[in-house]
Protein backbone atom coordinates (compact mmCIF):
# COMPACT_ATOMS: atom_id res chain seq x y z
CA UNK A 1 0.00 0.00 0.00
CA UNK A 2 2.67 2.33 1.11
CA UNK A 3 4.57 2.08 -2.96
CA UNK A 4 0.69 2.92 -4.34
CA UNK A 5 1.30 6.46 -3.90
CA UNK A 6 4.12 6.89 -4.83
CA UNK A 7 3.47 5.45 -8.01
CA UNK A 8 2.32 7.11 -11.34
CA UNK A 9 -0.82 5.88 -11.38
CA UNK A 10 -1.34 6.05 -7.23
CA UNK A 11 -0.49 10.17 -7.82
CA UNK A 12 -3.29 10.24 -10.53
CA UNK A 13 -5.38 8.20 -8.23
CA UNK A 14 -5.06 11.19 -6.18
CA UNK A 15 -5.84 13.79 -8.74
CA UNK A 16 -8.68 11.71 -9.87
CA UNK A 17 -10.98 11.09 -6.63
CA UNK A 18 -10.03 14.96 -5.67
CA UNK A 19 -10.93 16.30 -8.94
CA UNK A 20 -14.49 14.51 -8.83
CA UNK A 21 -14.33 15.68 -5.16
CA UNK A 22 -14.52 19.51 -6.30
CA UNK A 23 -16.84 18.85 -9.03
CA UNK A 24 -19.01 17.93 -6.75
CA UNK A 25 -18.21 21.03 -4.50
CA UNK A 26 -18.83 23.00 -7.91
CA UNK A 27 -22.33 21.77 -8.30
CA UNK A 28 -23.57 22.44 -4.94
CA UNK A 29 -21.48 26.27 -5.12
CA UNK A 30 -23.50 26.91 -8.12
CA UNK A 31 -26.73 25.74 -7.02
CA UNK A 32 -26.32 28.26 -4.06
CA UNK A 33 -25.07 30.94 -6.22
CA UNK A 34 -28.25 31.27 -8.57
CA UNK A 35 -30.61 32.10 -5.95
CA UNK A 36 -29.06 35.51 -7.04
CA UNK A 37 -31.45 35.15 -9.85
CA UNK A 38 -33.92 35.18 -7.59
CA UNK A 39 -33.44 38.48 -5.85
CA UNK A 40 -31.66 40.05 -2.57
CA UNK A 41 -33.63 37.85 -0.17
CA UNK A 42 -33.18 35.11 -1.75
CA UNK A 43 -29.67 34.61 -2.18
CA UNK A 44 -29.23 35.88 1.07
CA UNK A 45 -31.37 33.40 2.38
CA UNK A 46 -29.37 30.82 0.41
CA UNK A 47 -25.83 32.25 1.18
CA UNK A 48 -27.01 32.69 5.28
CA UNK A 49 -28.01 28.78 4.84
CA UNK A 50 -24.93 27.85 3.28
CA UNK A 51 -22.94 29.78 5.84
CA UNK A 52 -24.89 27.96 8.97
CA UNK A 53 -25.61 24.50 7.57
CA UNK A 54 -23.55 21.94 9.76
CA UNK A 55 -22.87 19.29 6.89
CA UNK A 56 -21.38 22.50 5.08
CA UNK A 57 -19.18 23.44 7.98
CA UNK A 58 -17.90 20.82 8.59
CA UNK A 59 -17.29 20.00 4.77
CA UNK A 60 -15.12 23.46 4.64
CA UNK A 61 -11.91 22.24 6.21
CA UNK A 62 -12.31 18.65 3.70
CA UNK A 63 -13.06 21.09 1.15
CA UNK A 64 -9.58 23.05 1.72
CA UNK A 65 -7.69 19.54 1.92
CA UNK A 66 -9.55 18.41 -1.55
CA UNK A 67 -8.02 21.42 -3.33
CA UNK A 68 -4.54 21.56 -1.78
CA UNK A 69 -4.21 17.77 -2.68
CA UNK A 70 -5.29 18.48 -6.34
CA UNK A 71 -2.90 21.45 -6.76
CA UNK A 72 -0.10 19.53 -5.16
CA UNK A 73 -0.33 16.39 -6.81
CA UNK A 74 -0.44 18.16 -9.93
CA UNK A 75 2.71 20.00 -9.65
CA UNK A 76 4.12 16.99 -8.63
CA UNK A 77 2.98 15.28 -11.38
CA UNK A 78 3.49 18.10 -13.90
CA UNK A 79 7.44 18.19 -12.54
CA UNK A 80 7.66 14.43 -13.75
CA UNK A 81 6.05 14.85 -17.30
CA UNK A 82 8.72 18.10 -18.24
CA UNK A 83 11.52 16.34 -16.92
CA UNK A 84 10.72 13.01 -19.23
CA UNK A 85 11.44 14.29 -21.74
CA UNK A 86 15.03 16.15 -21.03
CA UNK A 87 15.53 17.13 -25.25
CA UNK A 88 12.53 18.81 -26.94
CA UNK A 89 11.34 17.97 -30.62
CA UNK A 90 11.87 20.73 -33.01
CA UNK A 91 8.74 20.20 -34.82
CA UNK A 92 5.69 18.89 -33.07
CA UNK A 93 2.20 18.98 -34.23
CA UNK A 94 -0.71 17.62 -31.99
CA UNK A 95 -3.33 19.25 -33.13
CA UNK A 96 -5.24 16.61 -34.55
CA UNK A 97 -4.40 14.19 -32.12
CA UNK A 98 -5.58 15.81 -28.75
CA UNK A 99 -7.53 18.43 -27.60
CA UNK A 100 -6.03 21.74 -26.93
CA UNK A 101 -7.80 21.45 -23.55
CA UNK A 102 -5.57 18.07 -22.27
CA UNK A 103 -2.44 19.41 -23.40
CA UNK A 104 -3.03 22.42 -21.42
CA UNK A 105 -4.23 21.27 -18.34
CA UNK A 106 -1.75 22.90 -16.01
CA UNK A 107 -2.12 26.01 -17.67
CA UNK A 108 -5.53 26.11 -17.09
CA UNK A 109 -5.29 25.10 -13.60
CA UNK A 110 -3.10 27.58 -12.74
CA UNK A 111 -5.18 30.15 -14.19
CA UNK A 112 -8.63 29.04 -12.40
CA UNK A 113 -5.93 28.97 -9.08
CA UNK A 114 -5.10 32.66 -10.12
CA UNK A 115 -8.81 33.02 -9.95
CA UNK A 116 -9.74 31.23 -6.74
CA UNK A 117 -6.61 33.26 -4.88
CA UNK A 118 -8.70 36.78 -5.89
CA UNK A 119 -12.52 34.85 -5.34
CA UNK A 120 -11.28 34.04 -1.69
CA UNK A 121 -10.04 37.50 -1.01
CA UNK A 122 -13.32 38.87 -2.19
CA UNK A 123 -15.89 36.82 -1.22
CA UNK A 124 -14.72 33.95 1.39
CA UNK A 125 -12.42 36.22 3.84
CA UNK A 126 -14.79 38.92 3.63
CA UNK A 127 -18.13 37.15 4.92
CA UNK A 128 -16.22 35.14 7.60
CA UNK A 129 -13.37 37.74 9.13
CA UNK A 130 -14.80 41.24 7.34
CA UNK A 131 -17.12 44.03 8.35
CA UNK A 132 -20.67 42.54 7.00
CA UNK A 133 -23.50 44.93 6.64
CA UNK A 134 -26.58 43.15 8.81
CA UNK A 135 -29.84 42.83 7.47
CA UNK A 136 -33.50 40.83 8.15
CA UNK A 137 -35.30 38.48 6.10
CA UNK A 138 -38.18 37.28 7.49
CA UNK A 139 -37.32 37.74 10.96
CA UNK A 140 -33.40 36.16 10.76
CA UNK A 141 -30.73 38.57 10.88
CA UNK A 142 -27.93 37.94 8.29
CA UNK A 143 -24.59 39.18 6.22
CA UNK A 144 -26.35 40.84 3.24
CA UNK A 145 -24.13 38.47 1.55
CA UNK A 146 -26.21 40.15 -1.89
CA UNK A 147 -25.21 43.64 -1.65
CA UNK A 148 -20.95 42.40 -1.69
CA UNK A 149 -21.91 40.53 -4.61
CA UNK A 150 -23.70 43.12 -6.53
CA UNK A 151 -20.87 46.03 -5.09
CA UNK A 152 -18.50 44.22 -6.78
CA UNK A 153 -19.73 43.48 -10.00
CA UNK A 154 -21.48 47.04 -10.00
CA UNK A 155 -19.89 49.35 -7.82
CA UNK A 156 -16.47 49.99 -8.53
CA UNK A 157 -16.94 51.39 -12.40
CA UNK A 158 -14.40 50.06 -14.75
CA UNK A 159 -12.98 48.19 -12.06
CA UNK A 160 -16.10 46.47 -11.80
CA UNK A 161 -15.67 45.74 -15.92
CA UNK A 162 -12.81 44.45 -15.46
CA UNK A 163 -13.28 42.57 -12.64
CA UNK A 164 -16.63 40.47 -14.49
CA UNK A 165 -14.71 40.38 -17.50
CA UNK A 166 -11.60 38.12 -15.28
CA UNK A 167 -14.83 35.96 -13.54
CA UNK A 168 -15.97 35.19 -17.00
CA UNK A 169 -12.96 34.26 -18.62
CA UNK A 170 -11.66 32.29 -15.34
CA UNK A 171 -15.28 29.90 -15.91
CA UNK A 172 -14.16 29.49 -19.58
CA UNK A 173 -10.95 28.35 -18.59
CA UNK A 174 -12.76 26.26 -16.05
CA UNK A 175 -15.06 24.70 -18.70
CA UNK A 176 -12.26 23.41 -20.66
CA UNK A 177 -10.18 22.35 -17.67
CA UNK A 178 -13.83 20.33 -16.69
CA UNK A 179 -14.08 19.35 -20.35
CA UNK A 180 -11.10 17.33 -20.13
CA UNK A 181 -10.68 16.28 -16.24
CA UNK A 182 -14.18 14.62 -16.21
CA UNK A 183 -14.26 12.02 -18.50
CA UNK A 184 -10.23 11.55 -17.72
CA UNK A 185 -10.76 11.42 -13.53
CA UNK A 186 -13.26 8.36 -14.78
CA UNK A 187 -10.39 6.31 -16.96
CA UNK A 188 -7.72 7.20 -14.49
CA UNK A 189 -9.80 5.59 -12.12
CA UNK A 190 -10.20 2.51 -14.44
CA UNK A 191 -13.56 3.22 -14.83
CA UNK A 192 -13.65 3.74 -18.55
CA UNK A 193 -14.10 1.30 -21.55
CA UNK A 194 -14.59 2.13 -25.17
CA UNK A 195 -18.57 2.53 -24.92
CA UNK A 196 -18.16 4.78 -21.69
CA UNK A 197 -15.00 7.01 -22.96
CA UNK A 198 -18.07 8.77 -25.76
CA UNK A 199 -20.76 8.50 -22.75
CA UNK A 200 -18.45 10.11 -19.80
CA UNK A 201 -17.21 12.65 -22.44
CA UNK A 202 -20.60 13.95 -23.37
CA UNK A 203 -21.63 13.92 -19.56
CA UNK A 204 -18.35 15.98 -19.28
CA UNK A 205 -18.92 18.43 -21.28
CA UNK A 206 -22.56 18.88 -20.27
CA UNK A 207 -21.45 19.49 -16.91
CA UNK A 208 -18.60 21.61 -18.38
CA UNK A 209 -20.87 23.66 -20.31
CA UNK A 210 -23.62 23.77 -17.47
CA UNK A 211 -20.43 25.32 -14.71
CA UNK A 212 -19.30 27.70 -17.09
CA UNK A 213 -22.10 28.88 -18.24
CA UNK A 214 -24.02 28.61 -14.98
CA UNK A 215 -21.45 31.01 -13.16
CA UNK A 216 -20.82 33.11 -16.37
CA UNK A 217 -24.88 34.05 -16.04
CA UNK A 218 -24.12 35.75 -12.37
CA UNK A 219 -21.79 39.06 -13.49
CA UNK A 220 -24.01 38.94 -16.69
CA UNK A 221 -27.19 39.00 -14.63
CA UNK A 222 -25.28 42.53 -13.29
CA UNK A 223 -24.34 43.97 -16.38
CA UNK A 224 -27.22 43.95 -18.35
CA UNK A 225 -30.14 44.11 -15.85
CA UNK B 1 -1.83 4.80 -57.91
CA UNK B 2 0.45 6.32 -60.68
CA UNK B 3 3.78 7.06 -59.76
CA UNK B 4 5.69 10.20 -60.35
CA UNK B 5 9.02 11.65 -58.35
CA UNK B 6 9.07 14.75 -55.85
CA UNK B 7 12.63 16.75 -55.25
CA UNK B 8 12.70 17.10 -51.34
CA UNK B 9 14.88 19.03 -48.90
CA UNK B 10 15.81 17.22 -45.85
CA UNK B 11 16.78 18.42 -42.33
CA UNK B 12 17.92 15.30 -40.46
CA UNK B 13 19.24 14.79 -36.33
CA UNK B 14 22.60 13.70 -36.41
CA UNK B 15 23.94 13.16 -33.35
CA UNK B 16 27.83 11.11 -33.09
CA UNK B 17 27.15 8.59 -29.95
CA UNK B 18 25.12 9.17 -27.08
CA UNK B 19 27.46 11.53 -25.45
CA UNK B 20 27.81 13.50 -27.95
CA UNK B 21 25.69 16.59 -28.93
CA UNK B 22 23.79 16.22 -32.01
CA UNK B 23 22.52 19.09 -34.51
CA UNK B 24 20.03 19.05 -37.47
CA UNK B 25 22.11 18.43 -41.06
CA UNK B 26 20.15 19.57 -44.14
CA UNK B 27 20.01 17.34 -47.13
CA UNK B 28 17.79 17.98 -50.50
CA UNK B 29 17.44 15.02 -52.65
CA UNK B 30 15.50 15.04 -56.18
CA UNK B 31 13.39 12.44 -58.22
CA UNK B 32 12.25 10.67 -55.71
CA UNK B 33 9.82 8.22 -56.30
CA UNK B 34 6.25 8.59 -54.48
CA UNK B 35 5.65 5.04 -54.37
CA UNK B 36 8.52 4.13 -52.77
CA UNK B 37 9.04 4.35 -48.73
CA UNK B 38 10.08 6.37 -46.04
CA UNK B 39 12.83 4.46 -45.47
CA UNK B 40 13.79 3.48 -49.22
CA UNK B 41 14.13 7.18 -49.45
CA UNK B 42 16.44 6.91 -46.77
CA UNK B 43 18.00 4.69 -48.35
CA UNK B 44 18.72 6.73 -51.08
CA UNK B 45 19.94 9.34 -48.88
CA UNK B 46 22.54 6.91 -47.21
CA UNK B 47 23.43 5.82 -51.24
CA UNK B 48 24.07 9.36 -52.13
CA UNK B 49 26.08 10.06 -48.71
CA UNK B 50 27.78 6.96 -49.06
CA UNK B 51 29.09 7.94 -52.95
CA UNK B 52 30.21 11.24 -51.41
CA UNK B 53 32.13 9.74 -48.55
CA UNK B 54 30.68 10.77 -46.15
CA UNK B 55 28.77 8.65 -42.99
CA UNK B 56 25.39 7.54 -43.83
CA UNK B 57 22.32 7.92 -41.47
CA UNK B 58 22.04 5.42 -38.82
CA UNK B 59 18.39 4.81 -38.65
CA UNK B 60 16.48 1.94 -37.20
CA UNK B 61 14.97 -0.88 -39.20
CA UNK B 62 13.81 -4.50 -39.57
CA UNK B 63 11.04 -6.08 -41.75
CA UNK B 64 9.74 -3.10 -43.48
CA UNK B 65 6.59 -4.57 -43.73
CA UNK B 66 4.75 -3.25 -40.93
CA UNK B 67 4.81 -5.70 -38.44
CA UNK B 68 8.43 -5.76 -36.43
CA UNK B 69 8.39 -2.37 -33.96
CA UNK B 70 11.86 -1.59 -34.95
CA UNK B 71 11.34 1.01 -37.49
CA UNK B 72 10.81 5.07 -35.87
CA UNK B 73 11.54 8.78 -36.59
CA UNK B 74 9.53 11.82 -35.67
CA UNK B 75 8.68 12.94 -39.18
CA UNK B 76 7.16 16.17 -39.91
CA UNK B 77 5.74 16.41 -35.76
CA UNK B 78 4.38 13.19 -36.03
CA UNK B 79 5.65 9.42 -34.63
CA UNK B 80 5.98 6.99 -38.24
CA UNK B 81 5.01 10.46 -40.14
CA UNK B 82 2.19 11.89 -41.03
CA UNK B 83 0.02 8.78 -42.39
CA UNK B 84 -2.42 7.03 -40.24
CA UNK B 85 -2.11 3.42 -38.54
CA UNK B 86 1.25 2.74 -40.30
CA UNK B 87 4.64 2.34 -39.27
CA UNK B 88 7.39 4.43 -41.09
CA UNK B 89 8.67 1.69 -43.23
CA UNK B 90 4.88 1.06 -44.63
CA UNK B 91 4.60 5.36 -45.17
CA UNK B 92 4.91 5.92 -48.93
CA UNK B 93 6.34 9.37 -50.35
CA UNK B 94 3.08 10.44 -52.09
CA UNK B 95 2.40 11.47 -48.46
CA UNK B 96 4.89 14.36 -49.29
CA UNK B 97 4.17 17.57 -51.68
CA UNK B 98 7.29 18.48 -54.09
CA UNK B 99 9.29 21.09 -52.48
CA UNK B 100 8.89 20.08 -49.16
CA UNK B 101 10.93 20.33 -46.28
CA UNK B 102 10.93 16.95 -44.01
CA UNK B 103 12.01 17.47 -40.91
CA UNK B 104 13.18 13.73 -39.24
CA UNK B 105 13.86 13.79 -35.95
CA UNK B 106 14.64 10.71 -33.28
CA UNK B 107 11.94 9.39 -30.57
CA UNK B 108 12.61 11.85 -28.16
CA UNK B 109 12.19 10.81 -24.45
CA UNK B 110 14.37 10.38 -21.09
CA UNK B 111 13.24 6.47 -21.39
CA UNK B 112 14.65 6.23 -24.61
CA UNK B 113 18.14 7.82 -24.77
CA UNK B 114 19.80 8.65 -28.50
CA UNK B 115 22.48 5.76 -29.36
CA UNK B 116 22.97 6.96 -32.73
CA UNK B 117 21.41 9.92 -34.89
CA UNK B 118 18.22 8.92 -35.56
CA UNK B 119 18.14 5.32 -33.61
CA UNK B 120 17.62 5.45 -29.91
CA UNK B 121 17.79 2.51 -27.08
CA UNK B 122 14.41 1.19 -26.25
CA UNK B 123 15.54 -1.18 -23.85
CA UNK B 124 13.08 0.23 -21.33
CA UNK B 125 10.05 -1.33 -22.92
CA UNK B 126 12.49 -5.27 -22.62
CA UNK B 127 13.19 -4.42 -18.99
CA UNK B 128 9.29 -3.61 -18.66
CA UNK B 129 8.58 -6.67 -19.96
CA UNK B 130 11.15 -8.88 -17.92
CA UNK B 131 9.16 -7.25 -14.63
CA UNK B 132 5.54 -9.52 -15.74
CA UNK B 133 4.76 -9.13 -19.47
CA UNK B 134 4.64 -13.10 -19.89
CA UNK B 135 2.76 -16.07 -18.10
CA UNK B 136 4.84 -18.46 -16.41
CA UNK B 137 5.32 -21.92 -17.75
CA UNK B 138 3.74 -24.79 -15.40
CA UNK B 139 5.69 -28.01 -15.66
CA UNK B 140 3.75 -31.27 -17.07
CA UNK B 141 2.42 -32.55 -20.21
CA UNK B 142 1.72 -30.07 -22.96
CA UNK B 143 -2.07 -29.11 -22.55
CA UNK B 144 -5.14 -30.01 -25.12
CA UNK B 145 -5.48 -27.30 -27.55
CA UNK B 146 -9.03 -25.10 -26.93
CA UNK B 147 -9.43 -27.08 -23.51
CA UNK B 148 -9.92 -23.86 -21.93
CA UNK B 149 -12.90 -22.08 -23.80
CA UNK B 150 -12.34 -18.54 -24.49
CA UNK B 151 -15.31 -15.99 -25.49
CA UNK B 152 -14.83 -14.64 -29.01
CA UNK B 153 -15.23 -11.39 -27.57
CA UNK B 154 -12.57 -11.41 -25.23
CA UNK B 155 -10.05 -13.30 -27.58
CA UNK B 156 -10.60 -10.86 -29.86
CA UNK B 157 -10.06 -8.05 -27.55
CA UNK B 158 -6.83 -10.00 -26.10
CA UNK B 159 -5.29 -9.87 -29.80
CA UNK B 160 -6.02 -6.18 -30.51
CA UNK B 161 -3.65 -5.48 -27.58
CA UNK B 162 -1.38 -8.28 -28.60
CA UNK B 163 -1.14 -6.00 -32.30
CA UNK B 164 1.22 -3.82 -30.07
CA UNK B 165 5.00 -4.25 -31.92
CA UNK B 166 6.57 -2.21 -29.01
CA UNK B 167 7.56 0.47 -31.62
CA UNK B 168 7.53 3.65 -28.99
CA UNK B 169 5.51 5.83 -30.85
CA UNK B 170 3.04 6.36 -27.81
CA UNK B 171 6.12 7.39 -25.69
CA UNK B 172 7.35 9.42 -28.81
CA UNK B 173 3.77 11.24 -29.07
CA UNK B 174 2.99 11.73 -25.37
CA UNK B 175 3.87 14.89 -24.52
CA UNK B 176 4.66 13.52 -21.01
CA UNK B 177 6.72 10.39 -22.76
CA UNK B 178 4.45 8.29 -20.66
CA UNK B 179 4.66 4.48 -21.44
CA UNK B 180 1.14 3.82 -20.24
CA UNK B 181 -0.47 2.46 -23.73
CA UNK B 182 2.66 0.06 -24.10
CA UNK B 183 2.54 -1.16 -20.66
CA UNK B 184 -1.38 -1.28 -20.57
CA UNK B 185 -1.74 -3.93 -24.30
CA UNK B 186 0.71 -5.82 -22.41
CA UNK B 187 -1.13 -6.18 -19.44
CA UNK B 188 -4.33 -6.78 -21.16
CA UNK B 189 -3.37 -9.14 -24.06
CA UNK B 190 -3.35 -11.67 -20.94
CA UNK B 191 -5.03 -10.12 -18.48
CA UNK B 192 -8.07 -10.85 -20.62
CA UNK B 193 -7.22 -14.15 -21.26
CA UNK B 194 -7.75 -17.33 -18.43
CA UNK B 195 -4.36 -17.89 -18.55
CA UNK B 196 -3.22 -14.97 -17.60
CA UNK B 197 -5.60 -13.75 -14.86
CA UNK B 198 -3.56 -15.67 -12.49
CA UNK B 199 -0.84 -13.08 -12.36
CA UNK B 200 -2.63 -10.58 -13.41
CA UNK B 201 -2.18 -8.54 -10.00
CA UNK B 202 1.15 -9.34 -9.76
CA UNK B 203 2.01 -8.44 -13.34
CA UNK B 204 -0.08 -4.50 -13.21
CA UNK B 205 2.37 -4.12 -9.88
CA UNK B 206 5.59 -5.10 -11.02
CA UNK B 207 4.89 -3.78 -14.62
CA UNK B 208 4.12 -0.40 -13.65
CA UNK B 209 7.20 -0.31 -10.61
CA UNK B 210 9.54 -0.52 -13.52
CA UNK B 211 8.03 1.73 -15.70
CA UNK B 212 8.16 4.63 -13.00
CA UNK B 213 11.46 3.39 -12.64
CA UNK B 214 12.83 3.93 -16.09
CA UNK B 215 12.12 7.61 -16.74
CA UNK B 216 8.89 7.61 -18.46
CA UNK B 217 6.34 10.72 -17.72
CA UNK B 218 2.56 9.87 -15.80
CA UNK B 219 -0.71 9.54 -18.31
CA UNK B 220 -3.14 12.56 -18.90
CA UNK B 221 -5.44 11.24 -20.92
CA UNK B 222 -5.06 12.88 -23.82
CA UNK B 223 -5.09 10.42 -26.23
CA UNK B 224 -2.68 11.25 -28.58
CA UNK B 225 -0.88 7.62 -28.12
CA UNK B 226 -3.86 6.47 -29.17
CA UNK B 227 -4.05 8.63 -32.45
CA UNK B 228 -0.46 7.87 -33.43
CA UNK B 229 -0.14 4.13 -32.94
CA UNK B 230 0.41 1.80 -36.19
CA UNK B 231 -1.58 -0.43 -34.57
CA UNK B 232 -4.80 1.48 -33.24
CA UNK B 233 -4.15 0.37 -29.77
CA UNK B 234 -7.23 1.41 -27.74
CA UNK B 235 -7.39 4.05 -24.98
CA UNK B 236 -9.69 1.61 -23.30
CA UNK B 237 -6.77 -0.62 -22.30
CA UNK B 238 -4.68 1.92 -20.13
CA UNK B 239 -8.86 2.09 -18.51
CA UNK B 240 -7.49 -1.68 -17.64
CA UNK B 241 -4.44 -1.56 -16.55
CA UNK B 242 -5.52 1.47 -13.60
CA UNK B 243 -8.37 -1.31 -12.83
CA UNK B 244 -6.00 -4.05 -12.29
CA UNK B 245 -3.45 -2.05 -10.72
CA UNK B 246 -5.76 -0.89 -8.04
CA UNK B 247 -7.37 -4.07 -7.75
CA UNK B 248 -3.88 -5.10 -7.39
CA UNK B 249 -3.76 -2.60 -4.47
CA UNK B 250 -6.63 -3.50 -2.82
CA UNK B 251 -5.95 -7.15 -2.83
CA UNK B 252 -2.74 -6.42 -1.28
Amino acid sequence: MSSFFTSSIGKKFLMSVSGLFLVVFLAVHLTANLFILGGPDAFNQSAHFMGTNPIITLMQPILAFGFLLHIIYSLIIQIKNWKSRPVKYKKVDQSETSTWASRNMIWLGIFVFGFLTVHIINFFYVIKFGEMNMITVNGVEMEDSYKLVAGLFTDFGAISYIYSAVYIISFIALGLHLHHAFWSAFQTLGLSNIAWRKRLSVLGDIYAIIVAAGFTIIPLYFLLF
Amino acid sequence: MSSKTINIKLKVWRQKDATTKGKFENYELSEISTASSFLEMMDVLNEKLVGEGNEPVAFDHDCREGICGMCSLFVNGHAHGPDTLVTTCQLHMRKFKDDETITIEPWRAGGFPVIKDLMVDRNAFEKIMQAGGFVSVSTGGVPDANAIPIPKKDSDEAMDAASCIGCGACVATCKNSSAMLFVSAKVSQLALLPQGKLEASRRAKNMVAVMDELGFGNCSNTGACEMECPKGISLAHIARLNREFLVATIKE
